[in-house]
C-alpha cells in the first residue's frame, strides 16, 4: 500500500516534469556509456600492463665458448649466491635457434650457422628489482663500466626502458579516463539533484500540506528518491542495452583478432552490468539527497 | 489541552509577535483569537502546531511539551491537531475525495481506513454530492469545507482554524462556524482565529483578545469587541439577540 502509493507519486510527478527528468536520464545513460566503456577499458590496460610487467627480465647471455662445467657454475651462483631473483630459465643455443628459426626461418636458413648464445632469463623477485639484479650480475665499476658477475658471462641485459613507457603511456590513459568519469558522474549526479528540485517546487503545495497533516519527513521524501532511482535506473538500463548492442555488433567479431579483448578478466559483462546498475543507483540517489536535504528541511 | 507559559516569539530580533503569553484552554472548548492585524493570531497558531518554535516560554499541546519535542515526533503531534486556512490549502489536481485521501494516506493510513473514514467526513461536512469535483469546480464555502473535512478526518482532539471565514460572505460564514460547532460538539476542542465580528458576537463563546502579541482580554463568553466600547443601545440589541439564541440552543 505504501509503496504502491510512492511508486504513484513519484510516476505522477515524472510525468509532469517530463523534460527535465528526460535530461537527467540522458546524463545518466552517458555516464553510464562512458563508465561502461571505460572499465573494461582499464581492466584491458591493467592486464597489459601486468603482462608486460611479467615479461620484465633480465637476459645473461653466456660467452659463445662457455663450457658446460661454466653454465652449471653460472646457474649456481644464479639460483643461490645471487639477491633479488626470482626465476631463473635457461635456454641453450640449440633451444634458441630452434625458437628463433620457427619463428623467421628464411633469415635463419640465410645464416646457416647458430649465432645466438646461450643464455639465462632471470626474472627479478619484484618487477621493480629490476635494476638491482642487474646491478649484481654486472655491477658497475669505480669508472662507471660494466663487469660481469661470472667469466662466462658475455653480456647482461634487461628491457627496462620500454617497460616504463608502456606503464606510464597505460596510467595516462587511465588518469584522462578516470577524470572524465568522474566529471560526468558530477554531472549526472547535479542534474537529478535538479530534477529532484524542479519537483520538489513543483510539488510544495503538496509538501505543505503533507506537513501540516502529519506526514514523517520520510514519507514526504520517498516518492522524491524514488523518482530519481527511477530517472537513474532507466538510464543505466538503457546504457546497458546500448553496450550489450556495441558488444555483440563490434567487440565480440574482434575478439580472434586481438588478444586484448580476449583476455579473461577484460570484459565479464554480468559484472559489468552489475556494477552499472548499482553506481546509476547510486548516482541517483545521490542527487535526490543532495536536493531533499537541502531543499526540503521538514 | 492547550497551555502557554509566559510565551515570547520573536521574529528577527525585534518584532514582538507574542509577547509574554500565558493561557489555559481545556478540553472540550470553543475559543475565539481575536485581534487586530498583526496582533500574533497566526503566529501564535503557528506556534501549537510547532510550525515555529518560541523565542521563550512552555508551550504543552495535547500532553505534549513542545520545547521537549525532538523534531521527529512532531508530525505525530500534527496528527493530533486539524488545521483549517483562510486560503483553504487544497490540492488543485486532485478531487475532493482524493484532496481528502491524500491527507489519510500521508499519516500511514491503509486503503481499507481511507475507505471508511473519508465517506464519514464527507457526509458530517455536506460533501457528499462533491465527492468527485475539483477545487475549482466549488464556491469558497464548499473548498473550506474540504478544508475542514481534510482537518477532521482523523477525529484529532484538537482542531484550529486561522480565519476560516476570512474569505466567505456573511452566509457561507455561518455555515462554517456551524460546521465548527457541530465539530466541538463531538468533544473536540476547537480554537478559532477570526476578524468575523458578527460570528462572534452571535455565539457568545470565550474570547481572547490580543493586542501587539499581548492577551489584553479573556472572557468566558465574550463578544468580538470590548463591552465598553460598544454603545448600552448596540449592547442591549446585543443582549437580546444572544438571549434569542440562547433560548434556541
Ligand atoms: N515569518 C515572519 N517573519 C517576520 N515577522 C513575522 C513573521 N510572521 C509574522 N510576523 C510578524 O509578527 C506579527 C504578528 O503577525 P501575525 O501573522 O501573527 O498576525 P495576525 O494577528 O495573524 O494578523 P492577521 O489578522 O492580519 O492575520 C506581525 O507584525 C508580523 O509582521
Ligand atoms: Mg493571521
Amino acid at each position: 500500500m505504501r509503496f504502491t502509493f510512492f511508486l504513484r507519486e513519484a510516476t505522477r510527478s515524472l510525468r509532469r516534469n517530463a523534460v527535465p527528468s528526460f535530461a537527467a536520464m540522458a546524463s545518466v545513460l552517458v555516464t553510464m556509456l562512458v563508465l561502461g566503456v571505460f572499465i573494461p577499458m582499464v581492466q584491458a590496460t591493467t592486464g597489459a600492463a601486468n603482462e608486460v610487467r611479467a615479461k620484465v627480465l633480465v637476459d645473461v647471455f653466456l660467452k659463445a665458448d662457455a663450457t658446460d662445467a661454466a653454465v652449471e657454475r653460472v646457474r649456481k651462483t644464479l639460483t643461490q649466491d645471487t639477491k633479488y631473483v626470482g626465476n631463473v630459465t635457461y635456454v641453450s643455443k640449440a633451444e634458441a635457434y630452434a625458437r628463433e628459426k620457427k619463428q623467421n626461418p628464411e633469415a635463419y636458413a640465410l645464416l646457416g650457422s647458430n649465432p645466438l648464445p646461450d643464455t639465462f632469463r632471470v626474472t627479478p623477485d619484484k618487477a621493480g628489482n629490476v635494476g638491482k639484479l642487474r646491478d649484481e650480475l654486472a655491477p658497475l665499476t669505480a669508472s662507471g663500466e660494466r663487469t660481469v658477475a661470472d667469466p662466462a658471462i658475455d653480456e647482461v641485459k634487461n628491457r627496462r626502458d620500454e617497460t616504463t613507457k608502456i606503464l606510464s603511456a597505460t596510467k595516462i590513459v587511465k588518469l584522462s579516463m578516470a577524470f572524465l568519469a568522474l566529471l560526468l558522474v558530477l554531472a549526472s549526479i547535479l542534474l537529478i539533484s535538479n530534477t529532484i528540485r524542479l519537483s520538489l517546487f513543483a510539488r510544495r503545495r503538496e509538501v505543505e500540506v503533507m506537513k501540516l497533516v502529519g506526514a514523517t519527513d520520510w514519507f514526504i521524501r520517498w516518492p522524491f528518491v524514488i523518482e530519481g532511482i527511477i530517472v537513474g535506473a532507466i538510464g543505466g538500463v538503457m546504457a546497458i542495452g546500448l553496450l550489450l548492442v556495441g558488444k555483440v555488433a563490434f567487440i565480440d567479431p574482434l575478439k580472434s583478432d586481438f588478444s586484448l579483448i580476449a583476455a579473461p578478466e577484460t570484459l565479464n559483462f554480468g559484472v559489468l552490468i552489475a556494477v552499472l546498475l548499482v553506481a546509476s543507483v547510486a548516482v541517483s540517489a545521490a542527487g535526490s539527497g543532495l536536493s531533499l536535504r537541502r531543499f526540503l528541511r521538514v | 489541552m492547550i497551555r502557554l507559559d509566559n510565551v515570547t516569539k520573536i521574529y528577527k530580533g525585534e518584532t514582538r509577535a507574542v509577547d509574554g503569553v500565558s493561557l489555559n484552554i481545556e478540553k472540550g472548548e470553543f475559543v475565539f483569537l481575536v485581534g487586530q492585524s498583526g496582533s500574533g493570531k497566526s503566529t501564535m497558531l503557528r506556534l501549537l502546531t510547532a510550525e515555529d518554535a518560541p523565542t521563550s516560554g512552555e508551550i504543552h499541546v495535547a500532553g505534549k511539551d513542545l520545547g521537549r519535542l525532538s523534531s521527529w515526533k512532531v508530525p505525530y503531534l500534527r496528527r493530533n491537531i486539524g488545521s483549517v486556512f483562510q486560503d483553504f490549502k487544497l490540492l488543485p489536481n486532485r478531487t475532493v475525495h482524493d484532496n481528502i485521501a491524500y491527507a489519510l494516506s500521508a499519516t500511514g493510513a491503509t486503503r481499507k481506513e481511507i475507505r471508511a473514514k473519508v465517506p464519514d467526513v464527507l457526509r458530517l461536512t455536506g460533501l457528499s454530492t462533491k465527492l468527485h469535483n475539483y477545487p475549482d469546480q466549488l464556491s469558497g464555502g464548499e473548498k473550506q469545507r474540504v478544508s475542514v473535512a481534510r482537518a477532521f478526518v482523523n477525529h484529532p482532539p484538537l482542531l484550529l482554524a486561522d480565519e476560516p471565514t476570512g474569505n466567505l460572505d456573511p452566509h457561507t460564514s455561518l455555515g462554517i462556524m456551524q460546521l465548527l460547532y457541530r465539530i466541538y460538539r463531538t468533544g473536540t476542542t476547537v480554537l478559532v482565529a477570526t476578524h468575523d465580528s458578527h460570528m462572534v458576537d452571535r455565539m457568545r463563546r470565550r474570547v481572547i483578545e490580543l493586542r501587539g502579541g499581548r492577551i489584553i482580554r479573556d472572557e468566558a463568553s465574550g463578544l468580538y469587541a470590548q463591552r465598553e466600547q460598544t454603545t448600552d443601545e448596540f449592547g442591549d440589541l446585543l443582549d437580546n439577540a444572544y438571549h434569542d439564541l440562547g433560548r434556541s440552543d
